[in-house]
Order: structure tokens, then sequence, then C-alpha cells
């Protein structure tokens, strides 16, 4: 998986209830989600953000509740990707269980600045500044983690793991 | 080598290990896996997905309505008719109806739905509030807790864990609610990551079970997994009381090995409040500017209990005063079992009496869902764990977090203030 992103960047201890305001929390659908995504951090994200953009975060982004409307959100808001200096455990699982991939990378979340293009090799977790040329390897995914990207998310991985083939 | 708390729990869970260590990866077994009216509806969509037909035990599965409830609108009524639905369909033996129930960190422990030794999964942050009475419990996202209920297990990392001992006297007014307060001060939001919390010392065996409900509940604001209080003749008493099944209490071994060791005295500490806006902004009370308050709020799975109103009754009595005319204070009980208890205590005509606006159970105002949002550039002391930009409402609204005779204090004098001043 390789892609391409304009970056979105935030700070420290971006919280969910900013990600996604609890007040928006009836509903399950990405995309209505997608509309009050990062509201209450940046008013103009959620109507200027593309499809493939990337987000850029600090240290423990998606601190806060558990709630899986955050990653739906960001995933609904069309980004392709996260990478921020650590990531909140919860935020961290949820993300990786709905299939958007996240890195974590302390320098490159760092180095990047708002409207810089980055390129992302998830599989090799290489990641390249566009403006600076600069290339950052992200920390690598523990064993259990990698099975459950290389499955498509936490559903398929389950239905893997207990032999459920789909059906209709 | 000795053992953490976090460590044991999850080695009586693990398959086919004897014994953990801080950073290792193991499926365990679930005793209990709980989601509430938000977070159950996508975990119901995902189980649903993955093909699953059966939960893998339907008397240990809780879905709590306790976020917008009573339903707020239509939208979080049908998100409660899917729990329900869902619920019946999969006969789950535990039913939490409306006006029976409750904010779920208050009625499990309440009802002894978690206890001792368990390993418990829940679709809300604020699980960790378990470790009261000695669970490994940690919050997870919808889909993880579909994958629990369908297979009765989970992936972990073994957490490290940071030792909190605490010596010395509490001065009057000072609770559990400030320990932990002044604690995540100290460490900040991401002080804890990823790792478990023990809290130990003289001054914790002291501590009603209420106060150890509530610092328990707030690890995950200095961005813990899980945390645990000591099983001590309190917590004994408290479980033995309302146990529903069979239990393990387990204890740290004196030689286990732990991340970092954190002392703190508490006999000159005063009660500590958190400012805007994050739980780490904390200050003791005298430093804090006593800004006039538009809302105070008791209640929710922070300082919700019986013993949280206790104090608040008392403060009232005590001095004989009402609220400040220009605050509006709600009350809410965190379970109904406790608002049954504040009508029998007489604290449900007191607190009206004295202009509070007390309610059936309900998450509410904490999350800025309903029964007492708040306008843009509003002040408010809140009881609760968190005060985040638009938690409770306006992005501007300010939230100031502290204990309840703080809160009861402040609407009083219609502004933040200490009991002393009353
Ligand atoms: S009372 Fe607040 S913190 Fe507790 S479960 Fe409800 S919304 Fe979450």
């Amino acid at each position: 998986m390789q892609f391409e992103g304009k970056v979105w960047k935030y700070g420290d201890n971006i919280d969910t209830d900013v990600i996604i305001p609890a007040r928006y929390l009836v509903t399950t659908d990405p995309q209505q989600l997608a509309l009050h995504c990062m509201e209450d951090a940046d008013t103009m994200f959620a109507s200027k953000v593309q499809p493939g953009d990337i987000m850029v975060g600090g240290s423990n982004f998606g601190c806060g509740s558990s709630r899986e409307h955050a990653p739906i959100s960001i995933k609904g808001a069309g980004i392709s990707c996260i990478i921020a200096e650590s990531f909140a455990r919860i935020f961290f699982r949820n993300a990786i269980n709905i299939g958007l991939p996240i890195l974590e990378s302390p320098e490159a979340a760092r180095d990047a600045e708002k409207d810089d293009v980055l390129s992302v090799d998830l599989v090799a977790g290489i990641i390249t500044n566009m403006r600076t040329g600069k290339t950052y390897q992200a920390s690598p995914y523990p064993p259990f983690v990698l099975e459950i990207i290389n499955a498509g998310g936490l559903v398929p991985y389950t239905r893997n793991v207990l032999g459920i083939e789909i059906t209709g | 080598m000795g053992k953490t708390l976090a460590e044991k729990i999850i080695a009586a869970h693990a398959e086919d290990v004897e014994s953990v260590s801080a950073g290792d990866l193991v499926t365990v077994t679930v005793d209990v896996v709980m989601a509430n009216d938000i977070t159950a509806p996508i975990a119901i969509e995902s189980f649903q997905a993955m093909g699953v037909q059966q939960v893998f035990n339907p008397d240990n599965i809780m879905l709590v309505p306790s976020h917008f409830a009573p339903n707020k609108d239509i939208k979080s009524a049908e998100q409660t008719r899917t729990l329900a639905t869902f619920a019946e369909q999969q006969t789950l033996s535990h039913r939490f109806q409306v006006g029976r129930a409750g904010i779920e960190h208050v009625v499990l422990p309440e009802r002894g739905l978690v206890l001792p030794g368990d390993l418990v999964v829940g679709g809300d942050s604020h699980t960790c509030t378990y470790g009261a009475v000695g669970a490994f419990a940690t919050g997870m996202g919808s889909t993880d807790v579909a994958f629990s209920m369908a297979t009765g297990t989970t992936w972990l990392k073994v957490p490290e864990t940071m030792k909190f001992v605490y010596h010395g006297q509490r001065q009057p007014w000072v609770y559990g609610k400030d320990l932990i307060l002044r604690t995540i001060g100290a460490i900040g939001v991401d002080g804890a990551l990823y790792r478990a919390m023990e809290f130990t010392g003289p001054a914790i065996h002291d501590l009603p079970m209420s106060d150890r409900l509530t610092m328990a509940n707030m690890i995950i604001e200095a961005g813990g997994k899980c945390g645990f209080l000591p099983f001590d003749d309190v917590a004994r008493a408290y479980v033995e009381a309302r146990a529903t099944r069979p239990y393990t209490a387990y204890h740290a071994d004196e030689d286990a090995v732990y991340h970092s060791v954190h002392d703190f005295d508490l006999s000159e500490m005063e009660p500590q409040i958190a400012c805007p806006y994050s739980p780490d902004n904390v200050h003791p009370i005298s430093q804090v500017e006593p800004e006039k308050v538009d809302q105070v709020f008791i209640g929710s799975c922070t300082n919700g209990r019986y013993e949280d109103l206790a104090i608040v009754a008392d403060i009232l009595q005590r001095t004989g005063r009402e609220f400040h005319p220009d605050v509006r204070v709600m009350i809410i009980p965190g379970s109904q079992a406790v608002y049954l208890d504040a009508l029998r205590e007489g604290w449900t005509e007191l607190f009206t009496v004295a202009g509070a606006a007390v309610s059936v159970s309900t998450c509410g105002p904490c999350l800025g869902g309903h029964m007492g949002v708040l306008a843009s550039n509003e002040v408010c002391v809140s009881t609760s764990n968190r005060n985040f930009r638009g938690r409770m409402g306006h992005r501007d609204a300010r939230v100031y977090l502290a204990n309840p005779a703080i809160a009861a204090a402040s609407a009083i004098m219609g502004r933040l203030a200490h009991p002393d001043e009353l």
C-alpha cells in the first residue's frame, strides 16, 4: 500500500471529543460523522479535506473516550493515513480494527508542516516528506496487529479465525 | 521475580502460559464484556458483520444505555432499541433498562457484576473503574468489543505498571478525587500511556470504596490502560456484600518489577482543581482564580455515588444555606440505586429545596449530551472526569473538575469556592 497526500497538522493530545464531539454520537454513519470531524479543533477541516489527505498529530493522539466514531469520522472524511508522535492506546486499536492506517513516527510528525505532501509506504513503514525529500522509518507493528491489518481489519480477521465463510 | 497485579490477572486468563511479563503479547479469556448506548450499536454491527450467530456467554455481556438515557432524541432512541433487541435475541441474562440501571461504571460494581481477578473488556474508556474492586478492566473500541462478544477472548500487550504510594493524613475536604487529580497533574495526560497504575500506601486504606472507584475511574485521564486499588478489608467487605459468583483476589508481589514508583505526601495537600481545558491542568484550590460559575454538575461515574451525594447533603444541612440563585445546579445520581438512596435519605427534597435540578440517573451533561449542556463562554464546576474543549457543550465553555465538596460550595457561593468559606 503506497499513497501520497497533503498534510493536516495538529498538536499534542488531540482528544476524541475534538475529533468527534459527543453531541454527534447519535449515528454510526461514517459520512454523517465526517461532517463534524475535528469541528472543535479546526472548523475548516470537514469542508476542506480532500480524499487521500494525511492527518499528522503530536503525542497521545486520540486520547479520551473509546468511541470508535473518532477514527470512523476521520476515515469517513477521506483521510488516508494518520501519522503521529504517539497514539492513545484505544484509538490505536480502533484505527487498526476499522482499517484506517496509522503510523507512529515522532520525527516525521514533528517535521511535517501544514500542506506538505507526504508519501507513505505502509508495508515498509516508510514516510517521505516530498517538500524536504527526507525519509523516515515508522515504528513496526506488533505481529498480532500485522495479522489484523493483513486481513483487512478485525471483522474479516475474526471471520478467518472462526472459519466463517462470507455468504451473500 | 515478583509479579504485578496486571501480570498476575493476565497470566490467570492467558491461554497456554503459566506466567507473563510486561511487554508480552497474549490472547486472554474475558469474564465480562460491557458496552453502552453509544458504543454497543457499532459493536453489534461489527458482531453481525463477523457472521457470528451467538455471543460466547449470555451471562457475561452487559449492554447499558446510559449516555443519552432517557433517550434524548429519535436517533438515540434507535440506538437504545438496538441494544434491547440484541439483548433479547441473544437472551442476555442481565438487562439494564432506563429507570432500573444508570451509568455502567456505577451499576456494575454496585451489583457485584465485576469482581476481583476478573478480566473485563468494556466499550467505554472508563471501564478502568473496576480496578477499584481488583479487576483487570480496560476500555476498548466497539469492534474489539464485538470480537470479545464473539470469542470470549481478546488480545493484550501486558502493560508495565507504575506504582503510586500515598502517605500522610488527608486534610479536611480532600477525597479520592483530589488524590487522582493531583496524580494526573503530576504525570500528565499521557503520563501512564499504555501502562497500569497501582495505587497503594497507608492513606489508600482509609478511603471508602466510592473514593477508590473515583480514583480508578480517572486512570484513563493519565492515558493508563488499567489500574488497581488494594484488596484490603474495605474492598473485601464491599465485594462480599455483592458478589454474584465466586472470584479470586490477587495481590501484587513485594518484589514485583515496576516501571516507576511515585510518592505523594497528603499531609499538606489542599483540594485540587483541574482547570480548562485538560484534566492535567491541576492546581490546588488556593491557586485558582475564584471565577463566577454558571452551572455546577454533581454526578457522573466519577462522583455520582451515595458518599458523594452525602457530602453535598452534609454541607447543605450543616450550613443551612441554599444554592446561589444565579447558578444552575444539576445533581444526578450515578445509578437508580443511588437515586433511591437519595430519596430515602431525604436528599432529593433537600437538594430540590436548595434550588437544584435533581434527575434520574444518566451521563447527561458529563459528555454534553443533554440535561445541562453549556453555552459559549459559560463556566461550570463539574465532579466528572473530563474538561476537554467542547466536552460539556460549546467549545468555548470552561469546565473546572473538582470534588463534590468544592462543587457544593461553588454552587452555594456562585463562584469557585472552598467549603471553609461557607
Ligand atoms: S458519566 Fe461521563 S465519563 Fe462516565 S460513562 Fe458517562 S459519559 Fe462517560
